[in-house]
């Protein structure tokens, strides 16, 4: 077994080596495959993955086809999941794909890039919504809404928007920017507690439907506040928002031997403030997750009654977990408006809303590499292999009519993962000790 | 870290000369997909005529030309992730599109990056080329002249004083009706009201504002696209209000009698930017091959994107030979695209240094009771140069 | 302000009647499968859809032939409610029933299987009528015969008789569920699973049957109300059930969850909140907020509700068994 393995993946890194491409990267996942199912002794697989990981990186490097990202994100994962692997070859490894690699590919592709902010953004917001309906067990349809709420904050006073009702010299300089990411922590999670307060006194299903809604009411003003006073500019969106000044990390790049452009400088630095922001989340997620916080909530989760005689009060640790996954998003929406440069109220449709909640249950519920997983998954599937696919479709195979293109049915293909995933996995792809028991016991 | 370095150079060497390969490819973003696939198919397929009709001009000269078609589906975030694959594949050299402005303004910003350039056959928003981009160019006229031209016919040629403004709540529809009301108001007549609305079945509640608006409103002014201004005026027209409609390039496809109905949509006005075959003497021809090749009749975006493929085109050649017949960079074609000066169907295409055509036609319609969308009206002509930036 | 708000005002109430008893028949969807299984069953809203999508397909395929605009009517509501009632149960059948053959006591679990259910009908449907009609917008065909109008009171009321026609047959509709729940065996058997799943299937009851039955009146109440909507409305997209969903499961709330008047209530009183202002607004706030915030209005009332009375307008407390 540990002979073919290591011989698959040994194949792999000579084909790409010969001739990267989709298809090299395919037999690659393949190789990826057979390390992670196959029953090898623990080193045979430490080697394969290193193998692996030098194998997608270069196909990555030398021909941009991004089948090689899936390939490490796969390999995140297995060295997330799988057992007996040296502590500090996880972390090396990891840290290798996440600092080196990825940037790497970034120089040959820069859409390697941006798949690598957004699905940073959203994994930092599953993350947060992780909190809400992983932990706490609340369901909340509207959580795009605080990503609005974040993504305006600071596109207002990021641009000559705020002009219209105040006094003063705006566009504000970017560096504020990480000030506003700290104001819209307070921002959003005042929103958070505004919505929450009326919504949270209510059960389940109620609460889904309260939050959708109200998460369309923030859209809707969005997309009306341009009168009486023009605080949001409507429809029209917001556009330029001011990006911080990044000299200093040129020179400190350029000094590292690397040579940045104006298409990769902004990108490498939002890739690199985007993996800081998850890394601080992370760590903020595993905390409150063993904190007496973390613990209320996952009794509130497994049985509101049983947890408020436990003397829990309800409504407040209910409230913060809303809170907490509020801010997380609100920080996010901040980079998120910086790096586009441009906020507009259709970018925080139910769509989106259902996109993360589609994450977090994909990955599993309450669950940390879960919900980046999901968040990768779904944004990979969404941004690069639909679109592939349909150009692909379109270009090579003209004869199947438009009407079946691929990129249009993402709600579909979001929909049969839902539906599946509750029917085979509930508990998720990398399911949470705690859900998981409780899943199976059901 | 210097052999990153070193390497990511060695990697840049490689795509380049990956990228040397004699392919050129231009893309075009349009809907193509949802509620404004109609306008968004004539942008693909009028620029995929061109390309084919080049074809074998730049075989010549030594480059395959492939057309790449993407569906922004009208929607910014899916424009702008669309933009960034684009900027990634090293042989697209021109974009055609985008619909609407909305999505264009965020996703140029991306093209800017690489100085991909890109030429508009349909995006009316001033903000499209006032922000100075350098690559970015359209062909077709702004709103801040479209809605005005609308306003002064509605005031002077129909003597309306009293109008109900109604838009779509979107970049393009609302900058559209604010225009309008402008220089309605500046020219002495009155907006109503000023409405903005997203509903797409159910406009009882406006029809039953515009029955009780005071002073009675002579026309209705609606900024938006087809699939709203369809449904509205045949609920409008049902519950027997007879008031006149006008609107802007927005409405300007077949399928607006379609789901208005023939009788319901007869006499409605409209402001375009993009002129109807029946305007461009020189557009005959092409119709003719446009209805053979794809089984539809070719409509004003697209003749216009059949003229911005071609600007695309002779900036293309231009930019090849004074590259001494070898693929050109991105940069060099958007410079050549600002000296473009050629003869469209749609007239003299020419750019002012903020990328507006030097001089753009704008186009009052009245809808046929035909039913036959080539069977409208043409009322008027202006042509008119792009005001200064503000 | 006043005169001009009083002059409309019959006309808003009139066509306030409308919108209601859509939401209603919607409702009665909603409230009917969360009386029998605690569902929101987010699909409904599609179900809705696809009555609407059965409606002008039926007047596109048969107007030519059948020449009477009433009995071409007919069939377009049969078909309309026959498929959407099968859809409903079909849906119960391969998305939510595995779920209680598991016995999963999460409720988000079934909440979330539904949202996705919405999504994939509504992309199925897009698929279908791209690949057949290559139409994204589905128009309704004029029939002449139902579209006669009048004028009420003096030109008070402009009236056009589809929309009496609407009127009347969801007042038959909800006249006949009515009797269906209180006075058949069905109807005690539904009420019955209502109460208590278990005890009733100790006293002979098929839960399953009557959940699926459950399915397929409420499923067919939504696609006679997507039809009507269609005929009313006049064109249709994949992704028009959304909006009328949300507001009509809103209403099965105002008027109380699980309670079939109820749901009837909520759904006029709705209608009328939702068309009063989108109509008044702009004129009470002179401009300031304009008819785009119907919805918001729409949302807050919910709100509303659930925090002064959780039961609805016609709902009973129930104490939470523990």
């Amino acid at each position: 077994m540990n002979a073919l393995a290591l011989l698959l993946s040994l194949a792999y890194l000579g084909l790409v080596f010969l001739a990267p491409g989709a298809l090299s990267n395919l037999f690659g996942l393949l190789a990826l495959g057979a390390t992670a199912f196959l029953r090898l002794s623990p080193n045979g697989r430490t080697l394969n993955l290193a193998l692996l990981t030098l194998g997608f990186t270069l196909g990555l490097v030398r021909s941009g086809n991004t089948l090689g990202l899936i390939g490490l994100v796969g390999i995140l994962v297995a060295l997330t999941t799988l057992p007996r692997i040296p502590g500090w070859i996880r972390a090396l490894l990891g840290l290798a794909i996440l600092l080196l690699s990825v940037p790497m590919a970034g120089f040959a592709n820069t859409f390697i890039f941006e798949l690598g902010i957004q699905i940073g953004i959203y994994a930092a917001m599953a993350l947060g919504l992780n909190v809400v309906v992983g932990m706490a067990g609340l369901l909340d349809l509207g959580y795009a809404a605080f990503f609005a709420v974040g993504a305006y904050t600071w596109a207002i006073f990021g641009s000559e928007q705020a002009k219209n009702f105040m006094q003063g010299s705006f566009p504000l300089p970017g560096e504020y920017m990480y000030l506003f990411m700290g104001i819209a922590v307070v921002t959003t999670a005042l929103t958070g507690l505004f919505i929450g307060l009326p919504a949270l006194r209510l059960r389940g299903d109620y609460l889904a439907i309260v939050t959708l809604g109200l998460g369309e009411v923030v859209r809707i003003l969005a997309n009306n506040l341009d009168h009486p006073i023009n605080f949001t500019n409507g429809p029209q969106g917001i556009t330029p928002v001011q990006r911080p000044p990044i000299d200093w990390f040129r020179e400190l790049m350029g000094g590292l031997g690397v040579r940045l452009d104006q298409a990769t400088d902004y990108q490498l630095f939002f890739y690199l403030l985007v993996l800081l922001m998850i890394g601080l989340v992370v760590l903020a997620n595993v905390n409150l997750a063993n904190s007496r916080f973390g613990r209320a909530w996952v009794a509130i989760r497994e049985d509101e009654v049983a947890a408020r005689s436990m003397g829990i009060p309800l409504l407040p640790t209910k409230l913060l977990a809303f809170m907490t996954g509020a801010a997380f998003s609100g920080v996010m929406g901040v980079i998120f408006a910086a790096q586009r440069t441009f906020v507009s109220p259709e970018s925080f449709t139910l769509l989106a809303s259902i996109t993360i909640l589609g994450m977090v249950i994909l990955g599993g519920m309450g669950s940390i590499p879960g919900a980046i997983l999901g968040a990768a998954a779904l944004t990979i599937l969404n941004l690069d292999v639909l679109k592939t696919f349909s150009e692909f479709v379109r270009t090579s195979l003209p004869q199947i009519p438009s009407q079946v293109d691929p990129a249009k049915y993402e709600r579909l293909v979001f929909g049969l993962i839902l539906v599946l995933m509750m029917i085979f996995r509930p508990e998720g792809l990398i399911p949470e000790r705690r859900h998981k028991a409780e899943m199976e016991e059901a | 870290m210097r052999k990153i370095g070193l390497l990511v150079a060695g990697v840049a060497a490689l795509g380049m000369a990956l990228g040397q390969a004699n392919v050129i490819k231009i893309a075009t973003q349009s809907p193509l997909s949802g509620p404004q696939a109609a306008l968004g198919e004539q942008i693909k397929l009028g620029a995929e005529l061109a390309i084919e009709e080049a074809k074998a001009k730049f075989k010549a000269l030594g480059f395959d030309l492939v057309l790449v078609p993407y569906d922004d589906q009208a929607n910014p975030d899916v424009g702008v992730a669309n933009a960034n694959r684009i900027i990634n594949d090293p042989d697209i050299l021109g974009v055609v599109g985008h619909l609407n402005s909305g999505v264009a303004i965020p996703s140029s910003e991306v093209y800017a990056r690489v100085n991909l350039v890109m030429v508009s056959p349909a995006n009316t928003n001033p903000r499209v080329t006032d922000r100075k981009l350098p690559n970015v160019n359209r062909i077709c006229g702004r709103d801040d002249v479209q809605g005005p031209v609308g306003a002064e016919y509605a005031f002077n040629n129909l003597k309306v004083k009293n109008v109900f403004v109604i838009h779509d709540k979107t970049a393009y529809g609302q900058g559209l009706a604010e225009e309008f009301k402008k220089r309605l108001e500046a020219l002495g007549g009155k907006a109503v009201a000023f409405v903005g609305t997203e509903e797409t079945s159910n406009f009882v509640p406006i029809i039953n504002q515009i029955r009780g608006a005071r002073p009675v409103p002579e026309l209705i002014y609606f900024g938006g696209i087809y699939s709203q201004i369809g449904p509205f005026v045949k609920q409008l027209r049902e519950r027997g209000v007879k008031t006149r409609v006008m609107g802007g390039d927005g409405l300007d496809s077949s399928e607006f009698v379609r789901l208005a109905g023939k009788e319901n949509a007869a006499g409605t006005f409209y402001t375009t930017v993009a002129g109807p075959v029946s305007a461009f003497p020189k557009a005959k021809a092409v119709a003719q091959r446009f209805k053979q090749k794809y089984g539809k009749d070719l409509e004003g975006f697209g003749i216009y994107a059949y003229d911005s493929a071609n600007v695309l085109l002779a900036a293309l050649e231009a930019a090849i030979k004074a590259a001494g017949n070898k693929k050109p960079t991105r940069e060099q074609v958007a410079q050549a695209v600002r000296q473009v000066k050629m003869e469209g169907l749609t007239g003299t295409i020419e750019f002012d240094d903020k990328g507006d055509n030097k001089k753009a036609k704008y186009f009052v319609m009245q809808v046929a009771s035909t039913g036959n969308w080539a069977d409208n009206k043409l009322i008027r002509v202006i042509e008119m140069a792009a005001p200064g930036a503000r | 302000m006043l005169e001009q708000i009083l002059a409309l005002l019959p006309q808003v109430i009139f066509d306030g009647f409308i919108l209601g008893f859509v939401y209603a028949m919607v409702a009665l969807g909603y409230t009917m499968v969360y009386g029998v299984l605690e569902l929101i069953n987010f699909a409904h809203s599609e179900i809705f859809m696809i009555g609407a999508v059965v409606g002008v397909e039926v007047f596109r395929y048969l107007a030519p032939h059948v020449g009477n605009g009433f009995l071409l009517l007919f069939i377009a509501l049969v078909l309309g409610g026959v498929v959407a009632g099968i859809t409903a149960i079909l849906v119960e059948r391969f998305a939510y029933r595995p779920l209680r053959a598991r016995g999963t006591t999460n409720r988000l679990v079934p909440l979330i299987t539904a949202i996705g259910v919405s999504f994939i009908l509504q992309d199925l449907v897009r698929l279908v009528e791209g690949l057949w009609h290559n139409e994204f917008f589905l128009r309704m065909r004029t029939v002449e015969d139902l579209e006669g109008s009048i004028e009420l009171f003096g030109g008070a009321i402009f009236a056009q008789s589809k929309s009496f026609i609407l009127m009347g047959v969801s007042i038959l509709m909800l006249l006949g569920l009515t009797y269906l729940v209180n006075r058949t065996k069905l109807g005690v058997a539904i009420r019955a699973v209502a109460q208590d799943l278990q005890t009733a299937s100790l006293m002979g009851i098929d839960p399953d049957r009557i959940i699926s039955r459950t399915f397929l009146i409420g499923g067919s109440l939504g696609g006679v109300a997507g039809v009507l909507f269609a005929l009313q409305y006049t064109t249709i997209t994949p992704y028009v059930g959304f909006l009328p969903g949300i507001k009509a499961f809103t209403a099965a709330v105002l008027g109380g969850i699980g309670n079939i008047p109820g749901a009837m209530l909520g759904g006029l009183v709705l209608g009328q909140l939702e068309n009063f202002f989108g109509t008044y607004l702009p004129i009470l706030t002179s401009g300031n907020f304009g008819t785009e915030y119907k919805d918001v209005v729409a949302f807050l009332i919910l709100i509303f509700i659930l925090l002064v009375r959780p039961q609805g307008l016609l709902g009973q407390v129930v104490r939470e068994k523990v």
